[in-house]
Protein backbone atom coordinates (compact mmCIF):
# COMPACT_ATOMS: atom_id res chain seq x y z
CA UNK A 1 0.00 0.00 0.00
CA UNK A 2 1.43 3.54 -0.88
CA UNK A 3 1.43 6.40 1.51
CA UNK A 4 -1.27 8.37 -0.51
CA UNK A 5 -3.71 5.31 -1.22
CA UNK A 6 -6.73 6.98 0.40
CA UNK A 7 -9.08 3.70 -0.21
CA UNK A 8 -7.65 0.36 -0.41
CA UNK A 9 -10.26 -3.07 -0.87
CA UNK A 10 -8.67 -6.16 -0.34
CA UNK A 11 -10.41 -9.62 -1.32
CA UNK A 12 -13.66 -7.87 -0.55
CA UNK A 13 -16.85 -10.33 -1.10
CA UNK A 14 -20.38 -8.77 0.32
CA UNK A 15 -23.67 -11.65 0.20
CA UNK A 16 -26.49 -10.78 1.04
CA UNK A 17 -28.92 -13.10 2.68
CA UNK A 18 -32.57 -12.77 0.82
CA UNK A 19 -35.22 -15.14 0.62
CA UNK A 20 -34.52 -16.36 -3.29
CA UNK A 21 -31.10 -17.41 -0.98
CA UNK A 22 -27.57 -15.33 -0.72
CA UNK A 23 -26.99 -12.93 -3.30
CA UNK A 24 -23.15 -11.65 -4.49
CA UNK A 25 -23.22 -8.62 -4.61
CA UNK A 26 -19.55 -8.21 -4.52
CA UNK A 27 -16.84 -11.02 -5.07
CA UNK A 28 -13.08 -10.58 -4.21
CA UNK A 29 -12.58 -7.06 -5.08
CA UNK A 30 -9.04 -5.75 -5.13
CA UNK A 31 -8.99 -2.06 -5.26
CA UNK A 32 -6.97 0.97 -3.89
CA UNK A 33 -7.81 4.10 -4.73
CA UNK A 34 -4.88 7.27 -4.40
CA UNK A 35 -5.44 10.63 -3.00
CA UNK A 36 -6.38 13.12 -5.58
CA UNK A 37 -8.01 10.93 -8.36
CA UNK A 38 -11.34 11.07 -9.68
CA UNK A 39 -12.25 7.28 -10.05
CA UNK A 40 -15.80 6.36 -11.19
CA UNK A 41 -17.13 2.95 -10.87
CA UNK A 42 -19.41 2.12 -13.95
CA UNK A 43 -21.72 -1.36 -14.58
CA UNK A 44 -25.23 -2.42 -15.26
CA UNK A 45 -27.35 -2.50 -12.59
CA UNK A 46 -26.59 -5.37 -9.72
CA UNK A 47 -22.92 -5.15 -10.60
CA UNK A 48 -22.36 -4.02 -6.90
CA UNK A 49 -21.11 -0.03 -7.40
CA UNK A 50 -22.68 1.00 -5.25
CA UNK A 51 -22.76 -1.79 -2.89
CA UNK A 52 -19.03 -1.16 -3.03
CA UNK A 53 -19.35 2.59 -2.58
CA UNK A 54 -21.62 1.87 0.47
CA UNK A 55 -18.87 -0.45 2.18
CA UNK A 56 -16.65 2.65 1.82
CA UNK A 57 -18.96 4.74 3.54
CA UNK A 58 -19.60 1.87 6.08
CA UNK A 59 -23.32 1.86 5.17
CA UNK A 60 -22.53 -1.56 4.28
CA UNK A 61 -20.38 -4.64 5.97
CA UNK A 62 -18.38 -6.35 3.85
CA UNK A 63 -18.38 -10.26 4.47
CA UNK A 64 -15.20 -11.09 4.20
CA UNK A 65 -11.86 -9.22 3.16
CA UNK A 66 -10.76 -5.86 4.45
CA UNK A 67 -11.63 -2.82 3.33
CA UNK A 68 -9.48 0.42 4.75
CA UNK A 69 -10.15 4.06 4.50
CA UNK A 70 -7.15 6.46 5.37
CA UNK A 71 -5.59 3.83 6.62
CA UNK A 72 -8.35 2.91 9.12
CA UNK A 73 -11.10 1.04 9.10
CA UNK A 74 -14.58 1.76 7.33
CA UNK A 75 -15.98 2.60 10.68
CA UNK A 76 -13.67 4.79 11.90
CA UNK A 77 -13.14 6.81 9.25
CA UNK A 78 -17.23 7.24 9.53
CA UNK A 79 -16.94 8.45 12.86
CA UNK A 80 -14.11 10.79 12.11
CA UNK A 81 -16.04 12.06 9.38
CA UNK A 82 -13.82 11.30 7.08
CA UNK A 83 -16.14 11.48 4.03
CA UNK A 84 -18.89 13.25 2.36
CA UNK A 85 -21.94 11.37 0.59
CA UNK A 86 -24.04 12.52 -2.26
CA UNK A 87 -26.79 10.56 -2.55
CA UNK A 88 -28.86 10.19 -5.81
CA UNK A 89 -31.75 12.20 -4.56
CA UNK A 90 -30.58 15.75 -3.26
CA UNK A 91 -32.42 14.78 0.38
CA UNK A 92 -32.80 18.52 1.31
CA UNK A 93 -34.84 19.25 4.44
CA UNK A 94 -38.18 21.22 3.22
CA UNK A 95 -38.61 22.81 6.40
CA UNK A 96 -34.75 23.89 6.17
CA UNK A 97 -33.65 26.71 3.82
CA UNK A 98 -30.66 26.28 1.92
CA UNK A 99 -28.46 27.26 4.57
CA UNK A 100 -29.91 25.64 6.99
CA UNK A 101 -29.44 21.93 5.21
CA UNK A 102 -25.73 22.71 4.77
CA UNK A 103 -25.66 23.87 8.43
CA UNK A 104 -27.25 20.37 9.54
CA UNK A 105 -24.30 18.42 9.50
CA UNK A 106 -22.01 21.21 10.94
CA UNK A 107 -24.77 21.46 14.04
CA UNK A 108 -24.20 17.77 14.03
CA UNK A 109 -20.44 18.31 14.46
CA UNK A 110 -20.50 21.22 16.65
CA UNK A 111 -19.33 23.64 15.19
CA UNK A 112 -20.23 27.43 16.25
CA UNK A 113 -22.74 29.45 14.66
CA UNK A 114 -19.72 31.59 13.17
CA UNK A 115 -17.88 28.90 11.52
CA UNK A 116 -21.02 27.74 10.20
CA UNK A 117 -21.51 30.75 8.35
CA UNK A 118 -18.27 30.84 7.14
CA UNK A 119 -18.19 27.35 5.72
CA UNK A 120 -21.76 27.72 4.05
CA UNK A 121 -20.63 30.95 2.20
CA UNK A 122 -17.63 29.20 1.17
CA UNK A 123 -19.48 26.14 0.07
CA UNK A 124 -22.23 28.14 -1.92
CA UNK A 125 -19.58 29.88 -3.75
CA UNK A 126 -17.66 26.55 -4.50
CA UNK A 127 -21.00 25.04 -5.55
CA UNK A 128 -22.39 28.38 -7.72
CA UNK A 129 -25.04 28.98 -5.67
CA UNK A 130 -24.29 32.74 -3.72
CA UNK A 131 -27.49 34.27 -3.14
CA UNK A 132 -29.68 31.30 -2.53
CA UNK A 133 -29.18 30.50 1.42
CA UNK A 134 -32.39 31.70 2.14
CA UNK A 135 -34.46 30.10 0.07
CA UNK A 136 -36.80 27.02 0.26
CA UNK A 137 -35.25 23.56 -1.39
CA UNK A 138 -38.78 23.73 -3.20
CA UNK A 139 -38.05 26.91 -4.69
CA UNK A 140 -34.60 25.60 -6.51
CA UNK A 141 -34.58 23.46 -9.85
CA UNK A 142 -33.45 19.70 -9.66
CA UNK A 143 -30.04 21.06 -10.54
CA UNK A 144 -29.47 23.85 -7.71
CA UNK A 145 -31.05 20.88 -5.35
CA UNK A 146 -28.37 18.12 -6.35
CA UNK A 147 -25.52 21.26 -6.08
CA UNK A 148 -26.95 22.04 -2.77
CA UNK A 149 -26.42 18.67 -1.65
CA UNK A 150 -23.27 18.68 -3.12
CA UNK A 151 -22.47 22.47 -0.60
CA UNK A 152 -23.35 20.11 2.04
CA UNK A 153 -21.31 17.54 1.89
CA UNK A 154 -18.28 19.74 1.15
CA UNK A 155 -19.58 21.93 4.15
CA UNK A 156 -17.35 19.99 6.97
CA UNK A 157 -13.92 19.40 4.75
CA UNK A 158 -13.70 15.58 4.50
CA UNK A 159 -10.90 14.95 1.67
CA UNK A 160 -13.41 12.14 0.25
CA UNK A 161 -16.13 13.08 -1.92
CA UNK A 162 -18.19 9.86 -2.11
CA UNK A 163 -21.01 10.22 -5.00
CA UNK A 164 -23.66 7.52 -6.03
CA UNK A 165 -25.29 8.40 -9.00
CA UNK A 166 -25.73 12.14 -7.86
CA UNK A 167 -26.63 13.20 -11.49
CA UNK A 168 -28.76 9.97 -12.57
CA UNK A 169 -32.05 11.99 -12.14
CA UNK A 170 -31.24 14.94 -14.26
CA UNK A 171 -31.61 15.84 -17.73
CA UNK A 172 -28.53 15.78 -20.45
CA UNK A 173 -27.99 19.34 -20.62
CA UNK A 174 -28.10 20.10 -16.53
CA UNK A 175 -26.04 16.93 -16.30
CA UNK A 176 -23.46 18.46 -18.74
CA UNK A 177 -23.09 21.42 -16.58
CA UNK A 178 -23.04 19.94 -13.34
CA UNK A 179 -20.21 17.81 -14.89
CA UNK A 180 -18.72 20.80 -15.87
CA UNK A 181 -18.70 22.05 -12.44
CA UNK A 182 -17.64 19.13 -10.25
CA UNK A 183 -14.41 19.14 -12.55
CA UNK A 184 -13.42 22.68 -11.75
CA UNK A 185 -15.04 21.95 -8.35
CA UNK A 186 -12.18 18.98 -8.03
CA UNK A 187 -9.64 20.83 -8.94
CA UNK A 188 -10.08 23.83 -6.89
CA UNK A 189 -10.53 21.47 -4.04
CA UNK A 190 -8.44 18.24 -4.87
CA UNK A 191 -10.10 16.19 -3.30
CA UNK A 192 -10.74 12.66 -3.46
CA UNK A 193 -13.63 11.97 -5.74
CA UNK A 194 -15.39 8.50 -5.97
CA UNK A 195 -18.45 8.55 -8.36
CA UNK A 196 -21.15 5.55 -9.22
CA UNK A 197 -22.51 6.38 -12.63
CA UNK A 198 -24.09 4.44 -15.60
CA UNK A 199 -23.54 6.96 -18.41
CA UNK A 200 -20.58 6.10 -20.32
CA UNK A 201 -19.80 9.73 -21.62
CA UNK A 202 -20.10 11.08 -18.09
CA UNK A 203 -17.38 8.37 -16.26
CA UNK A 204 -14.88 9.29 -19.24
CA UNK A 205 -15.30 12.52 -19.23
CA UNK A 206 -14.98 12.96 -15.70
CA UNK A 207 -12.43 10.35 -14.35
CA UNK A 208 -8.55 9.86 -13.79
CA UNK A 209 -9.35 6.04 -13.52
CA UNK A 210 -12.47 4.17 -14.50
CA UNK A 211 -13.27 1.15 -12.83
CA UNK A 212 -15.36 -1.17 -15.23
CA UNK A 213 -17.70 -3.72 -13.10
CA UNK A 214 -20.23 -7.00 -13.94
CA UNK A 215 -22.53 -8.46 -11.89
CA UNK A 216 -23.28 -12.09 -10.82
CA UNK A 217 -21.24 -11.91 -8.75
CA UNK A 218 -20.27 -8.50 -8.58
CA UNK A 219 -16.85 -7.95 -9.42
CA UNK A 220 -14.35 -5.15 -11.10
CA UNK A 221 -13.63 -6.46 -14.42
CA UNK A 222 -11.31 -3.29 -15.60
CA UNK A 223 -9.85 -0.44 -14.35
CA UNK A 224 -8.76 1.95 -17.12
CA UNK A 225 -6.06 4.67 -16.62
CA UNK A 226 -7.06 7.83 -18.28
CA UNK A 227 -5.18 9.40 -20.56
CA UNK A 228 -6.84 12.64 -21.14
CA UNK A 229 -5.51 15.88 -19.26
CA UNK A 230 -6.65 17.20 -15.98
CA UNK A 231 -8.07 19.90 -18.35
CA UNK A 232 -10.86 19.03 -19.88
CA UNK A 233 -13.38 21.77 -21.68
CA UNK A 234 -16.81 19.87 -22.70
CA UNK A 235 -15.66 19.30 -26.28
CA UNK A 236 -12.99 17.06 -25.45
CA UNK A 237 -15.67 14.45 -25.97
CA UNK A 238 -14.82 14.89 -29.15
CA UNK A 239 -11.19 14.13 -29.66
CA UNK A 240 -10.04 10.27 -30.35
CA UNK A 241 -8.74 9.79 -27.28
CA UNK A 242 -12.20 10.38 -25.66
CA UNK A 243 -13.80 7.99 -28.36
CA UNK A 244 -11.05 5.56 -27.38
CA UNK A 245 -10.85 5.41 -23.77
CA UNK A 246 -14.87 5.24 -24.29
CA UNK A 247 -14.83 2.50 -26.43
CA UNK A 248 -12.83 0.56 -23.73
CA UNK A 249 -15.29 0.92 -21.31
CA UNK A 250 -18.15 -0.21 -23.41
CA UNK A 251 -15.72 -3.20 -24.64
CA UNK A 252 -15.55 -4.18 -20.97
CA UNK A 253 -19.09 -3.47 -20.27
CA UNK A 254 -19.83 -6.40 -22.82
CA UNK A 255 -17.26 -8.49 -21.64
CA UNK A 256 -18.78 -8.56 -18.42
CA UNK A 257 -22.25 -9.29 -19.61
CA UNK A 258 -21.23 -12.00 -22.45
CA UNK A 259 -21.86 -15.17 -20.09
CA UNK A 260 -25.62 -14.31 -20.17
CA UNK A 261 -26.67 -11.78 -22.94
CA UNK B 1 -65.64 27.56 -1.20
CA UNK B 2 -68.44 29.57 -2.68
CA UNK B 3 -69.84 26.34 -4.84
CA UNK B 4 -69.86 24.59 -1.64
CA UNK B 5 -72.58 27.19 -0.18
CA UNK B 6 -75.71 25.78 -1.98
CA UNK B 7 -75.32 22.12 -1.67
CA UNK B 8 -74.53 22.67 2.00
CA UNK B 9 -77.38 24.77 2.59
CA UNK B 10 -79.42 21.81 0.70
CA UNK B 11 -78.35 19.30 3.06
CA UNK B 12 -79.33 21.54 5.94
CA UNK B 13 -82.63 22.61 4.90
CA UNK B 14 -83.25 18.40 4.21
CA UNK B 15 -82.31 17.38 7.59
CA UNK B 16 -83.93 20.64 9.14
CA UNK B 17 -87.60 18.88 7.39
CA UNK B 18 -86.55 15.52 8.33
CA UNK B 19 -86.18 16.63 11.93
CA UNK B 20 -89.56 18.57 12.15
CA UNK B 21 -91.77 15.57 10.72
CA UNK B 22 -89.58 12.88 12.97
CA UNK B 23 -91.10 15.43 15.53
CA UNK B 24 -94.60 15.25 14.28
CA UNK B 25 -94.31 11.24 14.14
CA UNK B 26 -93.07 10.63 17.73
CA UNK B 27 -94.80 13.10 19.29
CA UNK B 28 -98.09 13.08 17.87
CA UNK B 29 -99.25 9.79 20.31
CA UNK B 30 -98.94 12.27 23.07
CA UNK B 31 -101.00 15.05 21.42
CA UNK B 32 -103.87 12.69 20.58
CA UNK B 33 -103.65 11.29 24.52
CA UNK B 34 -103.96 14.83 25.69
CA UNK B 35 -106.41 15.28 23.43
CA UNK B 36 -108.26 12.22 24.34
CA UNK B 37 -108.06 13.14 28.22
CA UNK B 38 -109.74 16.68 27.87
CA UNK B 39 -112.15 15.10 25.63
CA UNK B 40 -111.38 17.36 22.77
CA UNK B 41 -111.36 16.56 19.12
CA UNK B 42 -107.80 17.67 17.44
CA UNK B 43 -107.21 19.27 13.72
CA UNK B 44 -104.58 18.27 11.89
CA UNK B 45 -103.03 21.54 12.16
CA UNK B 46 -103.29 21.27 15.61
CA UNK B 47 -102.07 18.39 16.42
CA UNK B 48 -98.78 19.42 14.30
CA UNK B 49 -98.55 22.70 16.56
CA UNK B 50 -99.11 20.40 19.67
CA UNK B 51 -96.20 18.36 18.70
CA UNK B 52 -93.78 20.76 18.38
CA UNK B 53 -94.57 22.84 21.15
CA UNK B 54 -94.57 20.00 23.86
CA UNK B 55 -92.79 20.24 27.50
CA UNK B 56 -91.18 16.95 27.63
CA UNK B 57 -91.37 15.18 23.45
CA UNK B 58 -89.67 12.23 22.89
CA UNK B 59 -87.95 14.11 20.30
CA UNK B 60 -88.23 18.06 20.42
CA UNK B 61 -88.01 20.30 17.96
CA UNK B 62 -85.24 21.94 16.22
CA UNK B 63 -86.40 25.69 17.32
CA UNK B 64 -87.07 24.13 21.10
CA UNK B 65 -83.49 23.10 20.83
CA UNK B 66 -82.63 26.60 19.67
CA UNK B 67 -84.59 28.59 22.43
CA UNK B 68 -83.43 26.59 25.17
CA UNK B 69 -79.36 26.75 23.94
CA UNK B 70 -80.16 31.01 23.60
CA UNK B 71 -81.66 30.76 27.05
CA UNK B 72 -79.13 29.16 28.66
CA UNK B 73 -75.93 30.23 26.87
CA UNK B 74 -76.98 33.87 26.39
CA UNK B 75 -79.54 34.89 28.89
CA UNK B 76 -77.91 33.00 31.64
CA UNK B 77 -75.16 34.31 33.67
CA UNK B 78 -72.27 32.02 32.85
CA UNK B 79 -71.79 31.42 36.76
CA UNK B 80 -75.40 30.09 37.31
CA UNK B 81 -75.44 26.24 37.73
CA UNK B 82 -77.90 26.78 35.18
CA UNK B 83 -75.75 27.96 32.33
CA UNK B 84 -74.66 26.08 29.73
CA UNK B 85 -71.19 27.97 29.04
CA UNK B 86 -70.72 26.81 32.67
CA UNK B 87 -71.30 23.17 32.12
CA UNK B 88 -69.36 23.14 28.51
CA UNK B 89 -66.41 25.00 30.83
CA UNK B 90 -66.39 22.01 33.85
CA UNK B 91 -65.97 19.34 30.33
CA UNK B 92 -63.64 21.78 28.37
CA UNK B 93 -61.34 21.94 31.36
CA UNK B 94 -61.06 18.05 31.60
CA UNK B 95 -61.13 17.61 28.16
CA UNK B 96 -58.08 19.92 28.19
CA UNK B 97 -55.80 18.43 30.69
CA UNK B 98 -56.49 14.85 29.60
CA UNK B 99 -55.97 15.64 25.92
CA UNK B 100 -52.40 17.27 27.52
CA UNK B 101 -52.05 13.75 29.27
CA UNK B 102 -52.62 11.76 26.47
CA UNK B 103 -50.71 13.07 23.78
CA UNK B 104 -47.97 13.23 26.46
CA UNK B 105 -47.98 9.90 26.88
CA UNK B 106 -48.83 9.04 23.52
CA UNK B 107 -45.34 10.68 22.05
CA UNK B 108 -43.77 9.27 24.97
CA UNK B 109 -45.20 5.58 24.43
CA UNK B 110 -44.38 5.99 20.38
CA UNK B 111 -40.64 7.41 20.95
CA UNK B 112 -40.16 4.18 23.15
CA UNK B 113 -41.87 1.94 20.52
CA UNK B 114 -39.06 3.17 17.27
CA UNK B 115 -36.67 3.40 19.85
CA UNK B 116 -36.66 0.32 21.88
CA UNK B 117 -36.94 -3.22 20.30
CA UNK B 118 -38.36 -4.68 23.14
CA UNK B 119 -41.31 -2.17 23.86
CA UNK B 120 -41.78 -2.37 19.96
CA UNK B 121 -42.32 -5.99 20.46
CA UNK B 122 -44.38 -5.90 23.75
CA UNK B 123 -46.49 -2.59 24.28
CA UNK B 124 -48.35 -2.39 20.96
CA UNK B 125 -50.35 -4.90 21.76
CA UNK B 126 -51.44 -3.97 25.13
CA UNK B 127 -51.78 -0.53 23.39
CA UNK B 128 -54.79 -1.87 21.51
CA UNK B 129 -56.14 -4.45 23.81
CA UNK B 130 -56.76 -1.36 26.13
CA UNK B 131 -59.01 0.28 23.76
CA UNK B 132 -60.89 -2.80 23.33
CA UNK B 133 -62.35 -2.40 26.54
CA UNK B 134 -65.57 -0.38 26.91
CA UNK B 135 -64.85 2.79 28.10
CA UNK B 136 -68.39 3.01 29.84
CA UNK B 137 -67.12 -0.10 32.10
CA UNK B 138 -64.07 1.01 32.79
CA UNK B 139 -64.97 4.74 33.70
CA UNK B 140 -66.60 3.93 36.98
CA UNK B 141 -63.83 2.14 38.17
CA UNK B 142 -61.17 4.84 37.24
CA UNK B 143 -63.21 7.43 39.43
CA UNK B 144 -64.13 4.99 42.43
CA UNK B 145 -59.64 3.99 42.39
CA UNK B 146 -58.90 7.26 42.47
CA UNK B 147 -60.85 8.27 44.59
CA UNK B 148 -60.36 5.91 47.30
CA UNK B 149 -56.49 7.23 46.80
CA UNK B 150 -57.71 10.65 47.54
CA UNK B 151 -58.05 12.13 44.03
CA UNK B 152 -61.36 13.47 43.07
CA UNK B 153 -62.49 16.35 40.55
CA UNK B 154 -61.32 17.12 37.61
CA UNK B 155 -57.96 14.87 37.62
CA UNK B 156 -60.09 11.39 37.03
CA UNK B 157 -62.23 12.92 34.15
CA UNK B 158 -59.31 13.92 32.48
CA UNK B 159 -57.57 10.36 33.41
CA UNK B 160 -60.57 9.03 31.07
CA UNK B 161 -60.07 11.51 28.24
CA UNK B 162 -56.37 10.66 28.17
CA UNK B 163 -56.70 6.79 28.30
CA UNK B 164 -58.90 7.79 24.83
CA UNK B 165 -56.95 9.97 23.54
CA UNK B 166 -53.38 8.67 23.51
CA UNK B 167 -54.20 5.47 21.21
CA UNK B 168 -54.55 7.69 17.72
CA UNK B 169 -51.25 10.08 18.96
CA UNK B 170 -49.53 6.40 19.80
CA UNK B 171 -50.18 4.98 16.66
CA UNK B 172 -50.02 7.83 14.37
CA UNK B 173 -46.18 8.95 16.42
CA UNK B 174 -44.88 5.45 15.68
CA UNK B 175 -46.31 5.57 11.72
CA UNK B 176 -44.91 9.61 11.83
CA UNK B 177 -41.45 8.70 13.42
CA UNK B 178 -40.66 5.84 11.07
CA UNK B 179 -41.47 8.23 8.06
CA UNK B 180 -37.76 9.13 7.43
CA UNK B 181 -36.76 6.85 4.42
CA UNK B 182 -33.35 4.83 4.54
CA UNK B 183 -31.15 7.47 2.45
CA UNK B 184 -32.39 10.05 4.92
CA UNK B 185 -31.03 7.70 7.75
CA UNK B 186 -27.86 6.69 6.34
CA UNK B 187 -27.26 9.89 5.27
CA UNK B 188 -26.94 10.56 8.87
CA UNK B 189 -24.98 7.86 9.73
CA UNK B 190 -22.64 8.98 7.10
CA UNK B 191 -22.47 12.42 9.26
CA UNK B 192 -21.96 9.96 12.48
CA UNK B 193 -25.14 11.46 14.24
CA UNK B 194 -26.62 10.30 17.44
CA UNK B 195 -29.65 8.66 17.86
CA UNK B 196 -30.75 11.79 19.93
CA UNK B 197 -29.65 14.35 16.71
CA UNK B 198 -31.52 11.85 14.20
CA UNK B 199 -34.30 12.21 16.79
CA UNK B 200 -35.03 16.14 17.19
CA UNK B 201 -33.19 17.00 13.33
CA UNK B 202 -34.90 13.97 11.17
CA UNK B 203 -37.51 11.96 13.17
CA UNK B 204 -39.88 14.57 15.10
CA UNK B 205 -39.58 17.56 12.14
CA UNK B 206 -40.90 13.92 9.48
CA UNK B 207 -43.28 12.83 12.02
CA UNK B 208 -45.84 16.70 12.15
CA UNK B 209 -48.08 15.67 9.18
CA UNK B 210 -49.12 12.37 11.44
CA UNK B 211 -49.12 13.88 14.48
CA UNK B 212 -51.81 16.69 13.38
CA UNK B 213 -53.83 13.85 12.05
CA UNK B 214 -53.66 12.17 15.24
CA UNK B 215 -54.06 15.00 17.31
CA UNK B 216 -57.73 15.71 15.39
CA UNK B 217 -58.82 12.24 16.24
CA UNK B 218 -57.42 12.63 20.08
CA UNK B 219 -59.05 15.65 20.70
CA UNK B 220 -62.88 14.11 19.90
CA UNK B 221 -61.77 11.21 21.44
CA UNK B 222 -60.92 13.52 24.62
CA UNK B 223 -64.34 15.24 24.79
CA UNK B 224 -66.15 12.01 24.85
CA UNK B 225 -63.67 10.71 27.66
CA UNK B 226 -64.67 13.78 29.56
CA UNK B 227 -68.16 13.66 28.80
CA UNK B 228 -68.37 9.60 29.75
CA UNK B 229 -66.74 10.41 33.18
CA UNK B 230 -69.40 12.74 34.28
CA UNK B 231 -71.75 9.97 33.64
CA UNK B 232 -71.27 7.53 36.29
CA UNK B 233 -70.03 9.61 38.52
CA UNK B 234 -73.35 11.63 39.92
CA UNK B 235 -71.21 14.52 38.93
CA UNK B 236 -73.28 17.80 38.92
CA UNK B 237 -71.39 19.82 36.74
CA UNK B 238 -70.54 19.34 33.02
CA UNK B 239 -72.35 18.26 29.35
CA UNK B 240 -72.21 14.67 30.72
CA UNK B 241 -74.06 15.60 34.10
CA UNK B 242 -77.09 17.94 32.22
CA UNK B 243 -77.38 14.62 30.17
CA UNK B 244 -77.82 12.36 32.71
CA UNK B 245 -79.79 14.79 34.91
CA UNK B 246 -81.91 15.33 31.89
CA UNK B 247 -82.47 11.77 31.00
CA UNK B 248 -83.83 11.04 34.91
CA UNK B 249 -86.15 13.79 34.46
CA UNK B 250 -87.47 13.19 30.77
CA UNK B 251 -86.09 16.85 29.85
CA UNK B 252 -85.41 15.59 26.11
CA UNK B 253 -84.91 19.44 25.64
CA UNK B 254 -82.08 19.95 28.29
CA UNK B 255 -80.37 16.19 26.45
CA UNK B 256 -80.50 17.73 22.60
CA UNK B 257 -79.32 20.97 23.56
CA UNK B 258 -76.13 19.53 25.57
CA UNK B 259 -75.57 17.14 22.80
CA UNK B 260 -75.54 19.81 20.39
CA UNK B 261 -73.19 22.45 22.44
CA UNK B 262 -70.62 18.74 22.97
CA UNK B 263 -71.17 18.75 18.74
CA UNK B 264 -69.89 22.65 18.73
CA UNK B 265 -67.25 22.30 21.27
CA UNK B 266 -65.92 19.35 19.43
CA UNK B 267 -65.77 21.09 16.24
CA UNK B 268 -64.15 24.41 17.47
CA UNK B 269 -61.41 21.67 19.31
CA UNK B 270 -60.73 20.17 15.83
CA UNK B 271 -61.23 23.19 13.82
CA UNK B 272 -58.60 25.01 16.15
CA UNK B 273 -56.08 22.07 15.46
CA UNK B 274 -56.51 22.26 11.77
CA UNK B 275 -56.00 25.58 11.93
CA UNK B 276 -52.73 25.00 13.58
CA UNK B 277 -51.71 22.27 11.45
CA UNK B 278 -52.25 24.53 8.18
CA UNK B 279 -50.32 26.95 9.39
CA UNK B 280 -47.22 24.87 10.98
CA UNK B 281 -47.41 22.50 7.70
CA UNK B 282 -47.24 25.25 5.58
CA UNK B 283 -44.43 27.21 7.14
CA UNK B 284 -42.43 23.68 7.24
CA UNK B 285 -42.59 23.07 4.07
CA UNK B 286 -44.58 19.85 4.34
CA UNK B 287 -48.21 20.75 3.12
Amino acid sequence: MKTDTVISAKDLSLTFQTGDGPVHALKDVTLDIAKGDFVSFIGPSGCGKTTLLRAMADLEHPTSGTMTVNGTTAEEARRARAYGYVFQAAGLYPWRTIAGNISLPLEIMGYDKAEQARRIQRVLELVELEGFEKKYPWQLSGGMQQRASIARALAFDADLLLMDEPFGALDEIVRDHLNEQLLKLWERTNKTICFVTHSIPEAVYLSTRIVVMSPRPGRISDVIESPLPRERPLDIRDSPEFIEVAHRVRDGLRAGHSDDV
Amino acid sequence: MRQATLPILTVVAAIFALWYLGAVWLNSDWAYDKAVRLDKDLTFSEMVIDTWSQDKPKLPAPHQVAAELWDTTIDKRITSKRSLVYHSWITLSSTLLGFVLGTGLGIALAIGIVYNRTMDMSVMPWVIASQTIPILALAPMIIVVLNAIGISGLLPKAIISMYLSFFPVVVGMVKGLRSPDNMQLDQMRTWNASPTQTFWRLRLPSSMPYLFTSLKVGMAASLVGAIVGELPTGAVAGLGARLLAGSYYGQTIQIWSALIMAAVLAALLVATIGMVQRATLKRMGLS
